[in-house]
């Protein structure tokens, strides 16, 4: 063994170290916010309930500050003028839950702690990733273990760039740490690949261009998908407030939905990850169409793993058309949005595993 | 109402009255959508009845009325004109009726899930245009099953019947869909937005100030300030009217269309392709030339010319293979490369180049790739006589994936011992890395030449080539074949190391394994339309990000003398899809409008706060 090779072994070591030191410190954070909801469950916020009063949906006003450049570079912040703003008839006026501090001190010092945790895991995560790049001096994602490491990766990093940014979305945190355990455990138990270099039909460009843009359409979805989902929990919590005569919410229900953002805020925070994921899913699509064509000289042959794709990207085209349907937007599109996030899954690690066709690479 | 929407109306609304159903259009009726609407469409934020014209067609998404079925021939008069004038407007009033059904968002949005769905079996079911071989196992696996998946087309989903017409409606219901909304949108862009509604405080987003400005000051500086963002602005009335975000719907369209472009693409690279599969031996001078009996395989589009094929030629001068030696995934490929030399055209100068995996040769038109390798034994039988019967590199195919091959020597011109005339025929096993006697397992252990041995049994009699039936040149028919002896009867097989010969049995001659020489295989195809399909994606990825990013948003200012001498401001938008950005995006027009239009303090009690009035 050169001493090229000695180096890269070491590389590869220390990766397979930070990949499971990130687990560890999800681990840590995944404790911190069940905590978080735990302590969080203690306050009685009942603020949907309320607003979902017949009396509630008003209008509301806002008063927003605005930065106005002036001539000469310097800015002035000016008080904009009221804007009064309605939400669509027939849509609910429900403002978001507390999260899942539920305005807790206790709950609120634990989702940071959550927070932070979660950031260091990230980055134990990323320097995982980073140190399996250089051990293999390529892409990684030669094989379906970095495929997995890179996809949890990309998720909670767009979460933490997300909270960074000042959304909120720090009610994603706690699915998104457990699945990102769960991928993480699958790739070092099941889907684990000595770091190596990559099979011929692997070695050109576009695996920089068509997998990146497959991870990242990937995880980012992921977020879509689990604020559909939280959306059709939620949905459902505020139907029945809406009828008080009707079957009401069980505790347990209300303590966690009524600390989850409302459903219109889910839905479209769900619509607005899945629409801006769309255009690079297609372009997946498109790159690996290239990809085909320079290395099996048709850029679409259905195999499986093309097949899926263009499944997954129709099943996401249906969702988008259904919310510009009447009587299929909201609950039926929601479905729809998880059906087309099933299949990506199905695209991901069912085709790999149960079917044979191009994609597959180093054993999976 | 204005112009647009009259013409508009003029153009989605026919037929509605004689289905039973107004045209409706106000915005909520807009979210019927189509094929073609785009994904943001959250259309008719605002309520139809208070907004009337104003919300409407922020999109071109055609109003959906109720197509209700029924009696659409009206009144039967007498007579047998009057029979047929009934049955006309009857047969008239169904096919419309079917038709908006085709082009609803409804039948799309099915269509598209069904699209889907049928993808999926293709995916599952071994397919005839994917892997011939594995579709003949599976027929032979499942006995039941094969008959009824033959009738659904179950082997070739992706050009049966069904998929076909799931696709075909499909595209119908697209351009069904499309062309009235291109003529809608070419209309909007003709007219100019829809005036103020009566009320501005319904929509979406709204403000108001006061200010001592007169009202025609206020609105030309509105115009001014609303044309500097790129609105197209207008004075209607005593208000602006403005809207910006048209790209949205062309972003829409052209993706629509480009999809359409996409699909002709890939028919035309069906239609007239050609694929071909040839395996060249290293350091075969005679290579291949590109015609038709060169191949060894040929398949092409049923308007593929096969007397028109490119002058072209290659052969195979060596090739490089490299396999991983160490870890897990020892004997996995590292590098294929083929060294070959080309020439093009009638009387093309020779040149050289490699080709790997992930770059083809192209050479007139036509690409050439790598598909894969393998090791082809050089071969010298002597017959009987002691003459040359055959000498040549023989190519084995690969069974596993260290390159255990299998492979067969057919020796037509063969004569015994006693100069009769016969055929002779070896069949056997090549493996590059012999685990050895010890390991009790013919199967080989590595994919470089490490310890290569070959494994041959031969056979004396007819080979059946001379029927001029077309023969498999890997599989020996022993069917008119006798397997030579060994002294105790049992059958004459012997392993061959490179320089070896075995004789064989009553002095019925020789074979010497000569060498190793290493073969590749090569697809050429030749594949029109490619470019067009890329252009096709390429715009549709355009036309889509256009389609979702860009927001489609209705502005007005209204400027009227408020009781007190001084002109009260009124200010409201409203967007296609319900957009976070809209109340900045009003703000921000009403901050830079103020600086024409000064506000006032306000002198009820609306703003407590005394400094309100002097802000902004």
């Amino acid at each position: 063994m050169n001493l090229a090779a000695a180096a890269n072994e070491n590389l590869a070591n220390i990766s397979n170290v930070l990949i499971y030191s990130a687990m560890a410190v999800y681990t840590l954070a995944f404790i911190a916010y069940i905590t978080e909801w735990v302590f969080g469950s203690r306050s009685k916020v009942g603020r949907t309930a309320a607003a979902l009063a017949p009396t509630a949906g008003a209008e509301k006003a806002s008063t927003v500050t605005v930065q106005v450049k002036q001539q000469g570079g310097g800015t002035a912040v000016l008080e904009r003028p009221k804007v009064v703003t309605r939400s669509a008839p027939g849509s609910r006026d429900v403002p978001d839950g507390p999260g899942a501090a539920g305005g807790t001190e206790k709950g609120d010092l634990y989702g940071r702690i959550a927070v932070s945790l979660t950031v260091l895991a990230a980055l134990l995560h990323v320097g995982g990733v980073l140190t399996r790049a250089l051990s293999v001096e390529r892409a990684p994602w030669g094989n379906m273990y970095e495929f997995s490491i890179t996809l949890s990766m990309v998720a909670v990093v767009a979460y933490v760039v997300l909270l960074a940014s000042g959304k909120n979305v720090r009610w994603i945190g706690l699915p998104l740490v457990t699945t990102a355990l769960l991928d993480l455990g699958l790739a070092v138990s099941v889907l684990y690949t000595d770091s190596d270099q990559l099979v011929p039909a692997l070695d050109s460009y576009w695996l920089w261009i068509h997998v990146s843009c497959a991870i990242v359409s990937g995880a980012v979805l992921y977020l879509g998908a689990v604020s559909t989902l939280l959306f059709l929990f939620r949905d459902r919590y505020e139907t029945k407030l809406e009828n008080p005569d009707g079957k009401q919410p069980g505790a347990f229900a209300t303590s966690i939905l009524e600390r989850l953002p409302s459903a219109a805020s889910l839905d479209k925070f769900a619509y607005r990850i899945n629409a801006t994921v769309f255009p690079l899913w297609t372009f997946t699509l498109i790159a690996g169409a290239i990809w085909a064509e320079k290395a099996w000289g048709r850029y679409w042959g259905w195999d499986p793993k093309e097949v899926w794709t263009f499944i997954t990207w129709v099943a996401y085209a249906c969702y988008l058309h259904a919310r510009a349907t009447a009587g299929w937007k909201g609950r039926k599109a929601a479905y729809l949005a998880l059906i087309a996030f099933a299949c990506f899954l199905f695209n991901y690690y069912g085709v790999n595993m149960f079917v044979t066709g191009k994609h597959s690479y180093a054993g999976v | 109402m204005a112009t647009t929407d009259t013409d508009t109306d003029a153009d989605t609304g026919t037929g509605d009255a004689a289905a039973g159903a107004p045209a409706r259009a106000g915005g909520s009726s807009a979210d019927g959508g189509s094929p073609a609407a785009d994904g943001g469409a959250d259309a008719g934020s605002a309520g139809a009845d208070e907004l009337g014209a104003a919300g409407t067609h922020l999109s071109t998404a055609p109003t959906e009325g109720q197509a209700v079925p029924g009696s659409f021939g009206g009144v039967r008069a007498p007579g047998v004109l009057g029979a047929l004038a009934w049955t006309g407007r009857e047969v008239y009033g169904w096919l419309r009726w079917c038709w908006r059904q085709l082009t609803s968002m409804r039948v799309a949005l099915l269509l598209l899930l069904l699209l889907s769905l049928g993808a999926i079996p293709g995916s599952l079911i071994p397919q005839t245009g994917v892997d011939p071989l594995k579709v003949e196992q599976f027929k032979a696996k499942h006995e039941t099953l094969t008959p009824l998946y033959e009738k659904l087309g179950m082997f070739h989903v992706y050009s049966s019947v069904w998929f076909s017409a799931i696709y075909i409606l499909l595209f119908v219901s697209l351009i069904g869909c499309i062309v009235p909304r291109t003529w809608q949108f070419v209309g909007q862009l003709r007219g100019r937005p829809p005036g103020a509604p009566r009320r501005l405080t319904r929509l979406p987003a709204y403000t108001t100030w006061r200010t001592e400005a007169e009202p025609e000051q206020v609105l030309a500086a509105a115009r001014t300030v609303l044309r500097g963002r790129r609105f197209r602005a207008h004075v209607a009335g005593d208000a602006v009217a403005a809207e910006k975000g048209y790209l949205r719907e062309v972003g829409n369209l052209l993706f629509h269309l480009a999809l359409i472009v996409v699909l002709v693409a890939f028919a035309v690279g069906q239609l007239w392709k050609s694929e071909g599969g040839k395996l060249i031996t290293e350091g075969d001078q005679d290579g291949f030339t590109n015609s038709l009996t060169q191949y060894d395989d040929f398949k092409s589009g049923a308007f593929f010319d096969k007397d028109n094929l490119e002058p072209f030629g290659f052969s195979l001068e060596s090739f490089d293979a490299r396999y991983e030696r160490e870890g897990s995934q020892r004997g996995t490929a590292r590098e294929f490369r083929a060294h070959v030399k080309y020439w093009e055209g009638a009387d093309g100068k020779e040149k050289r180049t490699s080709i790997e995996v992930n770059e083809p040769l192209e050479i007139a038109g036509n690409k050439v790739f790598l598909l894969s390798t393998g090791y082809a034994p050089v071969i010298t039988v002597k017959d009987g006589k002691g003459d040359i019967a055959f000498k040549g590199a023989v190519p084995f195919l690969q069974q596993d994936a260290n390159l255990t091959s299998s492979g067969v020597v057919k020796v037509p011109d063969y004569r015994d011992k006693n100069g009769k005339k016969e055929q002779l025929g070896f069949q056997g096993f090549f493996v590059p890395t012999w685990g050895g006697a010890d390991a009790k397992t013919m199967f080989s252990q590595f994919p470089a030449l490490d310890y290569p041995v070959m494994f041959l049994t031969a056979y004396h009699g007819r080979l059946g080539i001379d029927g001029g039936l077309p023969q498999n040149v890997y599989q020996l028919n022993t069917d008119n074949m006798k397997q030579f002896k060994n002294p105790d009867g049992r059958a004459f097989a012997q392993k061959l190391l490179p320089g070896e010969t075995m004789t064989l049995p009553n002095g019925a001659g020789t074979l010497t394994f000569e060498g190793i020489k290493t073969w590749a295989s090569f697809q050429i195809s030749h594949q029109p339309g490619n470019e067009l399909a890329l252009i096709g994606s390429v715009a549709a990825l355009v036309g889509l990000a256009g389609s979702l990013f860009i927001q489609r948003r209705r502005v007005w200012v209204r400027a009227v003398p408020g009781k007190d001498g001084q002109t009260v401001v009124e200010m409201a938008g409203l967007g296609r899809s319900e957009s976070a950005k809209l109340p900045e995006e009003l703000a921000d027009l009403a901050v830079a409008l103020q600086a024409d239009a000064p506000a006032e303090a306000e002198p009820e009690s609306e703003s407590p706060d005394p400094a309100e009035g002097a802000r902004a």
